[in-house]
């Protein structure tokens, strides 16, 4: 069994250790790698209503981390939910009087820790993306318990796991390479005496993401991690494990020898976590009463069109061509836009022109196209990339033009984008660069959006509409164009209504008395 | 090509180099190959047992171009037969992939499909930070690198700690690596110092000794200055006084060099440095530093495919094909000399088929292999010779690897 040491302390003396043994069974540190399943008798009742609870605190931190709360914020309200639903004291709190009651508090908690994480293992390993997002919370829930542990007990806990890395020597930081590269880290960084750290070495693929980061100097296939960012070799592990369990288990389960008391539940539990957070968009309301041929397309590009698909749109008639995520991006926002796969690739075998030969386009083109609206291949019900997608994944290479121009233009060629499409005057383009500056590019998006609809009305500040007291900020591009196409159709609606009033209609602009 | 794939493709030491071994293993066994056919037919999900096998199909299908994929938990020939999405990749050499087409934007000499000597320096510039990163920071030891026919270059490495990345790996390794991002209308794509302006800070490690003179800043004197000379058209004078991040120097630079419309990229470039030792040792001469090294990363640091390392079961066209369209056989390069190799004077298909013809044909040995083929008597020689050392080494290291395994059992056993 391991034993808590009490290592020699500058601190406050470790309380109880020695002369009171506290036996916590299988549950001796307050962290867990969850190793092992829980050997003992579940009821049914305690199987559902732990997970529930444990899912509780992960919906919170999953709501939190897409709402982009700061690393302060969503630990205090991830410790807050953790306290109410599944709390999970250290071995030496306060009050040791009682301490065999204490030890039985103890271990009644760690035990639901245990039962209802294995227990979501289950419900959540059935598809790759309830997989990925599980593995998401999970792991966030680790980093803020382990922040927020007893150093000593954090010590012990770290010294109970096998982790593949070893201490860096004095000799061997007096290597030349070594010595030097690690200097230049540490002036990368700009961090003082960061060569004064202790280092630990450890195959570069045990930190993929500090490495990706270039956040570990790297020599001969080894990342040299100084001990402050030791935690990561620790997330890293915990994560990296899971996801393996998580593997593990969804192959097993099929083979599962199940109860039908069980399989609902865990349904159940799957289905709750999904609902939690909407991440695609669902498509419009309204769908406005039309079909949207492909001849439209150009209308409503320079009308309704969020700027990074006016940029595709515009790149598309200008080059006669798109690179592939470029297609992508935009075959897809079209498709969530309402235009049927027909008039998709109608759509893009015009815009190709006569640049293209039919049998290169059937051949090449016309497959993606089907592809992306499900009719080929595995058949798959793409979603339209939403904004995070879009920031986030697939970077545009040196040649490309998709992306996410607040993010991915330089500010020069924003601003003149900006005034080139939309006619943003540079006096009105102040706050949106700023909010670029800010790296708040929906920020930036939403604000361009009510410069250009304040004809309808919009005013600064009221975003794509207002519910419940929260403004709503773009999120989604297909969400920008559905509320543009709303709010020229209410206006439609109003000069219907109101024949009395003069318009003057002047190209797109509606001009109201 | 027909006769090409019956007389000259090294089956023997391409077989060696995938497999690490004499005996075909699941690297070879469970190893996808796709074939691409006349008329644009494309087969995927080939596997073999045996490199007899491959040679057979490979002469019975001719095809255009193929391509080789990753090792499976599986035979990929079974696909059919398995669970949808029991298919998984699990082995994959790490490959990297530069096109001469994300260079577009700089170079003059040509562009698009075309390649000459001078433009391949850009290549040659990237493989040599490519291979010493890959080689001293990650620690590989096997790497191959193979012209792409066309217009790019590929390596490949066999390492089987590489072999065995995950794609979260892969997709660090490349992060690690890249240096040129943001979009077409990204004017600064190199944005690797932590802070901004003022601010910014050192370049990383891995970066820094490039821009010295004896690594890309040699070459950027050589080869964007004098040989390209990217910076005398107009358009290239505009993105490089973009790149000046301090406006006051930008607009000097511009009235002295729009008063001088013939003035040279590297009396310009001179110019520049004569402006910053005029500043003399203040932060904003520290800057425009910066900023100068900036560019040469920009216009130098290897611009990678990152679409093509990140994924294990991406293909990638296999080494000794022929470009379709160029007939120029993929031969490997050794990265050590990758200056000096010449796209133009590779060997074609019809040159070595000629070669052939007029060499004389020797009596078949009885017993001889009949996947020994011609090459010997061509001048695909030298490179098959590059490609069977490589894997002769792939060979070795498995062999130890397999005695060391031995030795460890023998001695547990007691």
């Amino acid at each position: 069994m391991f034993n808590v040491r009490a290592r020699p302390s500058f601190g406050k003396p470790i309380a109880n250790s020695g002369d009171v043994k506290q036996d916590l069974g299988r549950y001796p540190h307050r962290l867990s790698f969850y190793d092992t399943p829980p050997q003992d008798d579940v009821t049914v009742e305690d199987f559902e209503t732990f997970a529930i609870d444990r899912l509780r605190v992960l919906a919170e931190i999953e709501s939190s981390l897409i709402r982009n709360r700061t690393q302060e914020e969503l630990r205090l309200v991830t410790l807050a939910q953790s306290k109410k639903y599944l709390p999970l004291g250290a071995n030496s709190a306060s009050g040791m009087d009682k301490n065999a009651e204490r030890s039985k508090d103890r271990i009644a908690e760690r035990r639901k820790d245990n039962i209802s994480h294995f227990v979501l293992r289950l419900a959540f390993c059935r598809s790759e993306e309830l997989r990925r997002r599980f593995v998401k919370a999970e792991t966030t829930l680790f980093k803020i318990r382990y922040a927020d542990d007893d150093t000593v007990e954090r010590q012990g806990f770290l010294d109970s796991i096998k982790l593949n890395w070893e201490k860096v020597d004095e000799e061997e930081k007096k290597d030349a390479n070594i010595k030097a590269g690690l200097q230049a880290q540490g002036d990368y960084l700009r961090k003082a005496d960061y060569v004064g750290d202790t280092f630990y070495k450890t195959p570069w693929t045990q930190v993929p993401e500090l490495v990706e980061r270039r956040k570990v100097f790297l020599w001969q296939g080894w990342a040299y991690v100084p001990s402050r960012e030791q935690s990561t070799l620790v997330f890293q592990e915990f994560q990296t494990r899971l996801e393996h369990a998580l593997e593990m288990t969804a192959k097993a389960l099929p083979r599962l020898d199940e109860d039908d008391r069980l399989i609902p539940v865990l349904e159940h539990l799957s289905r709750g976590f999904m609902a939690g957070v909407p991440s695609e968009y669902a498509g419009p309301e309204d769908d406005f009463g039309e079909t949207i041929s492909a001849d439209m397309i150009d209308d409503l590009s320079s009308k309704h069109f969020p700027l990074c698909m006016r940029n595709l749109h515009d790149r598309l008639r200008k080059d006669r061509h798109l690179k592939h995520f470029g297609r992508l991006q935009y075959t897809l926002f079209l498709k969530a836009l309402g235009v049927s796969v027909e008039e998709a690739v109608v759509f893009w075998r015009k815009a190709y022109g006569g640049s293209m030969t039919d049998d290169k386009f059937n051949k090449e083109y016309k497959y993606n196209i089907r592809h992306s609206y499900g009719l080929e291949g595995k058949r798959a019900n793409y979603p339209a990339k939403s904004c995070q997608t879009i920031l986030t994944s697939n970077q545009p290479g040196p040649t490309e033009s998709h992306g996410c121009p607040y993010r991915h233009f330089s500010p020069e060629n924003l601003q003149l984008t900006l005034s080139a499409t939309y006619g943003i005057p540079a006096s009105e383009q102040m706050e949106i660069m700023a909010a670029v500056k800010g790296q708040h590019y929906h920020i930036a998006c939403t604000r361009a959006f009510e410069l250009t609809h304040a004809k309808y009305g919009v005013k600064k500040g009221e975003g794509l509409g207002t519910a419940n007291g929260a403004t709503e900020t773009v999120s989604h591009p297909n969400r920008y164009a559905a509320r543009s196409r709303e709010l020229e159709k209410e206006m439609a609606d109003r000069v219907k209504a109101k024949p009395a009033v003069e318009v003057k209609l002047d190209g797109e602009d509606v001009v109201m008395e | 090509m027909l006769q090409f794939y019956k007389r000259l493709f090294p089956y023997r030491p391409f077989f060696h180099w995938l497999n690490h071994d004499h005996t075909p293993s699941r690297l070879f066994t469970h190893r996808e190959f796709a074939f691409t056919l006349a008329g644009d037919v494309y087969l995927r999900y080939n596997s073999f047992g045996t490199v007899e096998d491959f040679a057979r199909e490979l002469r019975r299908l001719n095809p255009s171009r193929f391509e080789v994929g990753a090792i499976y938990n599986a035979r990929p020939k079974d696909k059919r037969t398995l669970r949808a999405g029991a298919l998984q990749p699990q082995l994959r050499e790490l490959v990297f992939d530069i096109d001469m087409t994300d260079y577009d934007s700089i170079r003059t000499c040509c562009s698009g499909k075309g390649i000459c000597k001078r433009c391949w320096s850009f290549i040659a510039a990237a493989v040599t930070v490519l291979d010493s990163a890959l080689r001293n920071q990650f620690g590989y030891r096997h790497l191959l690198w193979v012209y792409s026919g066309r217009r790019g270059i590929h390596c490949w490495i066999s390492d089987q700690t590489a072999l065995a990345l995950t794609d979260e790996q892969r997709k660090a390794i490349v992060g690690y690596l890249e240096v040129i991002k943001g979009g077409a209308e990204m004017v600064k794509k190199v944005n690797v110092r932590l802070g901004t302006g003022f601010g910014a800070g050192p370049l990383p490690p891995s970066i820094k000794p490039l821009v010295q003179p004896q690594e890309l800043g040699g070459y950027f004197t050589e080869v964007i200055l004098e040989d390209q000379k990217c910076f005398d058209s107009d358009e290239g004078t505009e993105t490089l006084l973009a790149l000046i991040p301090d406006k006051n120097m930008s607009a000097k630079l511009r009235k002295l060099w729009s008063a001088d419309p013939g003035r040279s990229s590297i009396k310009k470039f001179a110019d520049l440095n004569v402006e910053i030792k005029n500043l003399g040792d203040t932060q904003q001469a520290k800057m425009l530093r910066a900023a100068q090294e900036d560019i040469i990363l920009q216009y130098l640091y290897p611009r990678i495919d990152a679409e093509v390392s990140k994924h294990r079961n991406h293909l990638l066209k296999a080494p000794f094909c022929v470009h379709p369209a160029t007939g120029r056989v993929c031969v490997p390069i050794d990265p050590e000399k990758a200056d000096e190799f010449d796209p133009e004077k590779v060997p074609t298909v019809g040159g070595l088929l000629y070669e052939l013809n007029l060499s004389e044909q020797p009596k078949a040995e009885e017993g001889a292999d009949p996947l020994r083929g011609d090459w010997e008597r061509t001048s695909l020689k030298p490179y098959v010779e590059m490609l069977q050392r490589h894997a002769q080494e792939l060979a070795r290291e498995t062999r130890d690897e397999r005695q060391r395994k031995i030795k460890t059992e023998a001695s547990t056993d007691w």
